[in-house]
């Protein structure tokens, strides 16, 4: 009950940032302020449900505080690879993470993530809003799909065995003997990698959902396996566009500042509460929010008002 | 399948890139929030459509022009200084792990870390996009 109030109360301050629609009357001060606050309970929620920061960064950046979409995204990838960073530093020592096949994989992503930073600079923003509001609805709809048990570790097939990427990794119930898994169908996951690449340099975000997609159900890789490696994508991915958004220009120091130090701060507190929130409730609170997020981004997108 | 040598040097190398990135997160922050507080300290009265939106001058998008404006002590050089380490820690990622599976033997690993670092600093340095 406790902590379902500290979520009313969260998206009651992202809510109210949105409203704000005197932003030209503010001082830099006072923006900063704002915008602190909204990236502190995004970073925060971002955590808890495991979505990322940055589904909710750039929406309250561009429908409250009227932010070009371009320096909302710029601003946006920054805190990912912040995010990013810090959890994997953390996750690296318990020796889930599997670097060949982050490795591989990244190369897609990569590619993907330059391929999405250089259509940014030449779509209209209005299509970015409407691309944006797409992948809100995709997230929701993962968030609050039941989780289908997981399928039986399976064999490694022979591109994978030639790539060497079969490992083992701590088993759970705390038996000492490491748990050894196969990987399948490598080709496969290597073209959803090149998209979640592109939608991260797009969108800003991070993507980790439709890596932990493809590594978890095209790979059939254990589920900690894919959420870990996944993580250890992410901030070399959001790298990638960052150099060019930096070398663009759309890399603003006054709005950047607060949005990486709030969602990094809002990640790193969400990581400790993770272990004791009812995430199901959680869940459904927030896929209720991202929902009208969608529509306000399609919409105002479709209007050009973005 | 996997040699217990090849496991253990894994092992290793995963401690080392966790320091790596915990290091550059940490530096990345403080520095931000130096900037940050001189920034605001400067320009925190004044409106904000002044300040804000427009096209980054070329001060604070190539890393010349960033460690310029750092010497000259502007709070957004600062900024933008944090901002540059913090991407170029995973960057310093990758490196790592090239010369861990180098010093392995291990080419084909070499190789395809080796190609992610070259797309990274492509990207960094302003080449593609």
């Amino acid at each position: 009950m406790y902590y379902i109030c500290i979520i009313v109360f969260l998206n009651i301050t992202i809510k109210a940032t949105m409203v704000l629609e005197t932003v030209h009357a503010m001082t830099t001060l006072g923006f900063t302020i704002v915008t602190l606050a909204g990236s502190l309970a995004a970073g925060f929620l971002g955590a808890l449900t495991g979505l990322g920061g940055g589904i909710i960064v750039v929406p309250m950046l561009t429908l409250g505080l009227h932010v070009d979409i371009r320096y909302a995204v710029g601003a946006s990838l920054v805190s990912v690879i912040a995010t990013s960073s810090g959890a994997a530093a953390a996750y690296i020592r318990e020796g889930y993470t599997n670097i060949r096949i982050g490795m591989l994989l990244e190369i897609a992503t990569t590619l993907g993530a330059i391929a999405g930073a250089m259509l940014a600079a030449r779509l209209p923003t209005g299509a970015i809003a409407v691309a944006f509001g797409a992948m809100l609805l995709f997230s929701a709809w993962m968030n609050l799909r039941p989780q289908p048990e997981h399928l039986e570790p399976a064999r490694t097939d022979r591109i994978a065995s030639w790539l060497r990427l079969g490992s083992s990794c701590p088993a759970e119930g705390g038996t000492k003997t490491p748990r050894t898994y196969g990987v399948q169908r490598v080709p496969a996951a290597f073209a959803w990698m090149g998209l979640a690449g592109i939608l991260s340099g797009l969108l800003g975000i991070g993507s980790g959902a439709l890596k932990v997609l493809a590594m978890d159900k095209v790979m059939r890789l254990p589920f900690k396996v894919s959420t870990t490696t996944s993580n250890f994508m992410i901030g070399v991915t959001a790298a990638a566009s960052a150099g060019i958004y930096l070398s663009r220009g759309y890399i603003d120091p006054g709005i950047t500042m607060p949005v990486m130090l709030g969602v990094l701060t809002g990640a790193l507190l969400g990581a400790k509460v993770l272990v004791r929130a009812r995430v199901r409730v959680l869940r459904w609170i927030f896929s209720g929010t991202v929902l009208v997020l969608a529509y306000e981004m399609i919409f105002n997108g479709l209007r050009g008002r973005l | 399948m996997m040699r217990y040598g090849q496991e253990w040097s894994d092992r290793r190398l995963e401690t080392v890139l966790g320091t790596v990135l915990r290091f550059g997160v940490t530096a990345a922050a403080l520095v931000v929030v130096a900037g940050g507080g001189i920034y605001l300290w400067r320009h925190g009265g004044e409106p904000v459509s002044l300040s804000l939106f427009r096209g980054e001058p070329s001060d604070f998008r190539t890393p010349n022009g960033i460690l310029r404006s750092v010497l000259s002590l502007r709070g957004r050089g600062l900024i933008q200084l944090g901002l540059l380490i913090l991407i170029a820690t995973p960057v310093a990622r990758v490196a790592f792990a090239v010369a861990s599976f180098a010093w392995e033997r291990d080419r084909f690993y070499a190789g395809v870390a080796s190609l992610v670092l070259i797309l990274l600093l492509a990207s960094l340095a302003g080449w593609v996009g």
